[in-house]
Order: C-alpha cells, then sequence, then structure tokens
C-alpha cells in the first residue's frame, strides 16, 4: 500500500470520528459530506466506479440535502452549548 | 436567499444534469452507472430547481401527479417485464427465454436497457418526492 492510498484512506476514518464529535448539525453534516466524497474517490481507486457513481450522487447530493432541510425545519431544545 | 446568479447557473445546469442523467440510465449495460444512479441525477436536478427558485416552481414542472404516475409505472414496467419472463416458461427476470426475433443475447441486451430505464423512471420520482414532499409546508 503506498502513501498516497494510505493517506486516502486515513481520511474517511478521521472524518467519520469527526461527524461525531462536531457539535453544530449543519457544520456535522457537512463534515459528513466531505466523508462521501472521500469515500467517492477511495472506491474509484478501488476499482468501483458503479459504486463510487451512487456514493458520490446519493451519498453527497440526496443524503446532505435531505440533512440540511431536516435541520431547517427542526428547532434545537437542548439547555447546553 | 436566491440571486440572479444562482438563477442564471441553474437555468442553464438544469438541462445538462437531465442530458447526463439519461446518459447514465441509457449507457447502464455498457459503462458505470445504471438505472438508479442516473436516477438520482436526473432527480437531484429538479431539487437544484426547487433549491435555486423555489419549491412551487419545481412543483409546476413535477407536479405530485406526475411524480405518482412516474413512480408507478417503473415500478409497473419492472415488474411486468419480470413476469413476462415467467409467463412464458422462465424464473423471475430471467429475459433470454423472452419470444422475440432475435439472439438470445440481444433478447437480454434489451431487457436488461429496458429494466434500467424503468429504474430510472421510478428513482427519479422517488429521488424528487423525497426532497419535495420533506421541504413543502406542513401546517403544524
Amino acid at each position: 500500500m503506498g502513501i498516497f492510498e494510505f493517506i486516502l484512506m486515513s481520511f474517511p476514518i478521521l472524518l467519520a470520528i469527526a461527524v461525531v464529535f462536531v457539535r453544530d448539525l449543519l457544520a456535522a453534516t457537512v463534515v459528513f459530506l466531505v466523508y462521501s466524497l472521500i469515500m467517492a474517490i477511495v472506491f474509484t481507486q478501488l476499482k468501483a466506479p458503479d459504486v463510487a457513481l451512487t456514493e458520490a450522487a446519493v451519498g453527497a447530493g440526496i443524503t446532505t440535502l435531505l440533512f440540511i432541510v431536516t435541520i431547517a425545519k427542526t428547532t434545537r431544545r437542548e439547555e447546553d452549548d | 436567499m436566491t440571486t440572479i446568479v444562482i438563477k442564471t447557473i441553474a437555468r442553464v445546469l438544469v438541462p445538462f444534469l437531465q442530458l447526463f442523467g439519461f446518459y447514465i440510465i441509457v449507457h447502464g449495460p455498457v459503462s458505470p452507472g445504471g438505472g438508479f444512479q442516473g436516477g438520482v441525477i436526473v432527480g437531484a436536478s429538479m431539487i437544484l430547481l426547487a433549491l435555486s427558485y423555489d419549491l412551487s416552481s419545481a412543483e409546476d414542472r413535477a407536479s405530485h401527479k406526475v411524480r405518482i404516475i412516474m413512480d408507478s409505472t417503473g415500478a409497473l414496467l419492472f415488474a411486468g417485464i419480470g413476469l413476462l419472463c415467467l409467463l412464458v416458461g422462465g424464473v423471475f427476470l430471467e429475459y433470454g427465454i423472452i419470444p422475440l426475433p432475435m439472439a438470445p443475447a440481444e433478447v437480454r441486451g434489451l431487457m436488461i436497457l429496458l429494466v434500467g430505464v424503468a429504474i430510472g423512471i421510478h428513482i427519479m420520482a422517488l429521488a424528487a418526492s423525497l426532497f419535495l414532499h420533506l421541504a413543502e409546508e406542513h401546517d403544524t
């Protein structure tokens, strides 16, 4: 495994951990969008362009939009910030 | 807030996005992609329209009734091709057995394309419906 693959594979792990720890929901959604885009590149590297296309269209496009609409239509009721 | 820049870019981008989606659907058997991926891209073009203009302009172009009809048409076409194989004596989606005046390999290729188009019609209505139903105003 080359250094490029190592960096590419470590990005989704770091981003997946970051999604959990980011407090702001909109920021978490954007981090998740970046995670999906990096995963699409990883799938292309693994010679699975079909899965990469699905990940880019559904994971980065539709899912993010649905999350953003849901955040816009709901309110936060937690006490702690 | 939508500005004239966003509206112009969206108006230019939406036809090419839909053309790209249809290209992916009909090239499903020979290249990466297929009915699902192309359908999601065509559905995302309607979402882009709803985001850049407003919900009602997207609703004008793909109304609830049209989406329901497209959704049902895709599902029925898929199930119909599968059941046609059952009727002529094969198993579900066994394309090669359909009696057309062609070589079995050509029949298989044609039916894979038709199933891809059916899935594409189903998914493009579904992807637009998911967003438009979630984003529409509910009187709570």
